[in-house]
């Protein structure tokens, strides 16, 4: 009986506590074609925002392929993820920033404890995901979610003119 | 007496930081908020009605200066001055908030000598005052005015330093960083006359873009007794922001005092010194959310 009780415990801490082993959360985010005159790749941001901690930026697309990082000139029009988690980063960052990315599904996936994801107390998050186009507009879309999610859970959300749909799922 | 030198002053020292009439003085960059690492700033600067046209007269380079974020002067760059409006530029070389400025005091006055009044010189300051006074000099009547006119541009994150009080004039100091002002949020700055938090102080605000609307939307508002003036910003875009205390106002026809403020004269009627005159101006910009 005491044994029983040990093992449905620890089964119960294994999905409803984060364990030791990393989650994973992967996203998908459309980036939409546009058929207009002058077309450039969005920049893209992605990052975490959770109560009574500061925002942490995930991932940001941009040109880092100009000479001397002239691309970075433009970060600060992704305005919301420049406020809340852009400003206090030097570019390129480490294991956080990489090249834009063409129209389609693009896919990204980040582990709970490694790179730029910390290990996630109990609670609610929102994942905001801000795209900004040269000679474009600009669009934010906000995934609330609950942490640890429900084993399956998938949160999804749309935007109307610089990004598509864009969805967030857990796995072990 | 001094009313008339008030007019004068006012009239003949338009190029340099003090507001004139109905005009108003304004620089305005081309951004506030930067990232990159070769970053530069352009500005224009000038003295107009309405707000941000050139339609009057150019603001003069000759007193502007740009702060660092470690408290270093920057260089003015490229600066010109054309028929209704000066550019300048700024190369931003360091992360931070940097401060550009026009700032400028000085006395006016009046003396007795030998049975006659005279005047003090143009562009007399308090470091000069002794020197501009003959010996003999009976009756002396000084006034002395602070104007500064300052706008803050930021490379990454924000920082305060260039905020330190110079204790001299009407000056800024963020509860709200200048460079982190977003539409339908709420802005808390403090203002300080003379080091001192500048209790009961008219603060004006004015959205950019007028001639484009029907209505001014001027915001008068009067700071708290520590000085401190909450703004909630109605819409993205450039505004333009006008503290002053005595002289001549600058924020609408009484001032941004208000018809209750200090009148320039009525204590030199009084036979007293004229009241303290300082005038603030920056722009500031307010990003969409």
């Amino acid at each position: 009986m005491h044994a029983r009780t040990l093992i449905s415990h620890s089964l119960a801490l294994g999905i409803a506590a984060a364990p030791a082993a990393a989650e994973t959360l992967d996203l998908g985010i459309v980036i939409p074609r546009m058929t207009v005159a002058e077309y450039h790749r969005p920049y893209v941001a992605v990052w975490l925002e959770q109560p009574s901690a500061a925002p942490r930026a995930l991932s940001v697309w941009y040109d880092g392929a100009k000479k001397d990082n002239e691309g970075a000139k433009w970060l600060a029009d992704v305005r919301q993820f420049w406020r809340a988690a852009g400003r206090s980063l030097r570019f390129p960052a480490d294991g956080i920033s990489g090249a834009t990315r063409a129209p389609g599904e693009q896919k990204l996936s980040f582990a709970t404890g490694r790179g730029p994801l910390p290990t996630l107390a109990p609670g609610n998050y929102t994942l905001l995901v801000e795209a900004a186009r040269e000679v474009g507009g600009r669009e934010v879309v906000r995934l609330p979610f609950a942490w640890p999610p429900k084993p399956g859970a998938v949160v999804k959300a749309a935007g109307t003119s610089e990004l598509g749909t864009v969805s967030l799922s857990f796995r072990k | 007496m001094i009313n008339r030198l008030a007019l004068l002053a006012a009239g003949t020292l338009l190029f340099a930081a003090v507001p004139a009439a109905a005009h108003r003085q304004w620089m305005l960059p081309s951004a506030t908020v930067l990232s990159g690492d070769d970053v530069w700033v352009t500005v224009d600067a000038a003295i107009s009605n309405d707000l941000f046209y050139f339609d009057h007269q150019p603001m003069r380079v000759a007193g502007i200066k740009a702060i660092a974020p470690d408290g270093s002067d920057a260089a003015i760059a490229n600066a010109s001055t054309g028929r209704y409006r000066s550019t300048f530029d700024v190369h931003l070389t360091q992360k931070g908030t940097y401060k550009i400025e026009n700032a400028s005091s000085f006395v006016m006055g009046s003396y007795m000598l030998n049975g006659e009044e005279k005047r003090l010189p143009r562009g007399t300051t308090s470091a000069t005052l002794a020197a501009a006074l003959p010996a003999g000099a009976t009756n002396v009547r000084t006034s002395e005015a602070a104007n500064r006119n300052e706008i803050f541009v930021t490379v990454g994150a924000p920082t305060q330093a260039v905020f330190k009080p110079s204790g001299k004039g009407i000056e800024l100091v963020p509860v709200t960083h200048p460079n982190d002002l977003v539409a339908g949020e709420a802005a808390t700055f403090q203002f300080l006359l003379d080091g001192a938090p500048a209790a009961g102080l008219g603060v004006t605000v004015i959205p950019g873009g007028g001639r484009y609307r029907a209505a001014l939307g001027q915001m008068d508002l009067k700071t708290d007794a520590q000085g401190k003036v909450v703004i909630t910003w109605p819409a993205a875009g450039m505004y333009w922001l006008n503290a002053s205390v005595g002289g001549r106002p600058e924020g609408g026809p009484m001032g941004a005092a208000g018809p209750n403020g200090p009148q320039p004269g009525a204590a030199a009627a009084a036979g007293g010194p004229a009241p303290r005159r300082a005038s603030y101006v920056t722009t500031l910009e307010v990003l969409a959310p």
